[in-house]
């Protein structure tokens, strides 16, 4: 009999799609009509932070640099108030195996693949989670497919997307190159059921276990650099697995440190839109996912996502295009580090912090990614400029996405903005009341969505009032 | 017409869904689009450029499609010089 591939039929067979690619019944942590309890979900997972970390060092992972960024943070200090500048220190998570984080998302879930007897993993992708996986899987013996969204309809590929393609097929993957659209999710479920692989998804318990060990490394080595612990820990946030794997290693290793989010603001594109696909210049950590997936984390490819930002995040900064090309630059030629433009979104975003913070504090940026012919803040300028936007400098403040980049003529000028996070929690309960009523939340849903939104009961019951 | 040997890396192009198929929530400008998927992979018979074709992808999986790329490659680059980087950050310049 065949299989119906109609995109309605095949989005109602999603459930039983899931379960058997994963082996996870996500049914069973339900504890409510909205809540579910997380951290059983977690547990369950059943890997010890030691595990982990011997899954991930037997494939290359972890264990990754620290550097203290001093000419930058000298640089800062020049144009700072008095007093202010705090250190800033970066993780170089583009030692890891693929050259980016992201390997430590893909490291449990290869594990897992290979021990429950799974032949391959699939995983649908904006890029540098499709290279993790498939160096992981590589590793393994799995076979591996990675479904990305690389064209509009003219055919034009961004080179950025382009490259971490090439790199998918570098370590051996099938990658399918899709047109612009959410359909691939749909082809990602069509894939899974023909293949009878592992879904490697990156929201799945796995993908946020494996990015704990960041957090961990992160309390442990400014420990060890500085004798105390970071102040803030700012990270590029898109889908939510950065922030929340890192945060959660951040508190399992007793570091009290502000969890600061920090994306591109990309407002006023559509991410799902042909003509505004290849009129941006990031293809990750902008608010394009930042926003979205932080206030209604479950639009995830799985039934529960493990990675559920808004719980961990203490402020959000907003950064524009121009400014993180700018600071890419500095990077290179201050720090004599060439590294990924998207990766260092949450750079530009510590660049803006520091200012506010005094000398004496810390401020980690918690990762970089590779860089390379098309993933390289040149790359994008140029073909932005082709693509007929405009690239100049200037005051970024003044910058239209999709019309115009504008590159700081200063380092004063790189000064971000901030996320509303009240405005955030709130669109969240909407998010929440449109799956169910609040006037049938119990009282199990409501200690769900307040920490989920990371508040107390008595903010959320007053929240309910204004919504 | 150039014959394609069998066993050649090439290109194929598939509509997944057409613009009627499309998901619901798809925005206008990309609903007019249909949804589309390429990949590479072995040609599995002697073939020309626009047939309808099937090849065996890295995976060992059998897709067919329309062959649109003999020996596909990439060529993306660093790009032209952007000028308005070159000053940012030089030894004893102002920051």
């Amino acid at each position: 009999m065949s299989r119906d591939i109609s995109y309605q039929a095949v989005m109602a067979r999603k459930n039983e799609i899931m379960k058997a690619s994963m082996g996870i019944d996500y049914d069973v942590y339900k504890t409510g009509k909205l809540a579910f309890d997380y951290e059983r979900m977690m547990d369950d997972c059943g890997f010890t932070t030691e595990d982990i970390v011997k899954i991930q060092s037997s494939t290359k992972v972890g264990n990754t640099p620290m550097f203290e960024l001093h000419n930058l943070t000298e640089a800062v200090r020049k144009i700072s108030a008095p007093g202010k500048g705090a250190r800033i220190f970066v993780k170089d998570e583009a030692a890891n195996a693929s050259g980016s984080f992201k390997a430590r998302r893909a490291s449990v879930s290869a594990y897992v693949a290979q021990q429950k007897g799974y032949k391959g993993m699939i995983a649908a992708t904006s890029g540098n989670y499709g290279a993790a996986v498939a160096s992981q899987a590589a590793q393994r013996g799995l076979k591996c497919i990675i479904i990305q969204e690389v064209y509009d309809s003219k055919g034009i590929g961004q080179p950025e997307i382009v490259e971490k393609g090439r790199k998918c097929e570098a370590f051996g993957a099938e990658v399918i190159k899709m047109s612009v659209g959410p359909e691939l999710f749909y082809y990602n479920l069509l894939t899974l059921e023909e293949t009878g692989y592992f879904n490697a998804s990156l929201y799945t318990p796995f993908g946020i276990k494996g990015v704990e060990t960041l957090g961990h490394e992160v309390a442990q080595q400014i420990r060890a650099m500085t004798g105390k612990d970071p102040d803030a820990v700012i990270v590029t946030h898109a889908g939510g697995g950065n922030l929340t794997g890192t945060a959660r290693g951040l508190l399992q290793a007793g570091c009290k440190a502000q969890v600061v989010a920090c994306s591109v603001d990309l407002s006023g594109l559509h991410m799902a839109s042909d003509n505004d696909f290849n009129r941006k210049s990031f293809t990750t950590g902008h608010t394009g996912f930042g926003v979205p997936f932080a206030t209604w984390p479950d639009r995830a490819d799985v039934p529960r996502n493990a990675a559920r930002s808004l719980r961990y995040m203490d402020d959000y900064m907003l950064v524009s295009q121009g400014e993180v090309f700018y600071v890419t630059e500095l990077l290179s030629k201050l720090e004599g580090m060439e590294r990924g433009p998207a990766g260092n979104t949450s750079l530009t975003g510590a660049v803006a912090l520091a200012r506010e913070l005094n000398q004496d504090q810390i401020i980690v940026v918690q990762e970089t990614e590779y860089t390379g012919a098309g993933k390289h803040h040149n790359s994008q300028l140029s073909f932005a400029r082709k693509m007929g936007i405009e690239v100049r400098r200037g005051d970024p403040k003044d910058s239209v996405n999709g019309k115009s980049i504008i590159i700081p003529e200063n380092l004063g000028q790189v000064m971000g903005h901030r996320q509303d996070m009240d405005k955030l929690r709130m669109s969240y309960l909407k998010n929440a009341a449109k799956q169910c009523d609040p006037s049938e939340w119990s009282q199990v849903d409501k200690e769900f969505a307040a920490a989920d939104v990371k508040k107390d009961i008595k903010w959320l019951e007053n929240a309910l009032k204004t919504l | 017409m150039n014959t394609i040997k069998s066993g050649t890396w090439v290109e194929i192009e598939k509509t997944l869904l057409t613009t009627e198929q499309r998901a619901p929530q798809v925005p206008d400008d990309t609903k007019k689009t249909p949804y589309l998927m390429r990949v590479a992979g072995f040609l599995v018979s002697d073939s020309q450029l626009n047939d309808e074709v099937e090849v065996k992808t890295l995976s060992g999986r059998l897709i067919k499609g329309t062959l649109k790329v003999v020996k596909p490659h990439y060529e993306h680059s660093f790009g032209d010089t952007v000028e308005e980087l070159l000053d940012i950050g030089l030894v004893g310049s102002k920051i």
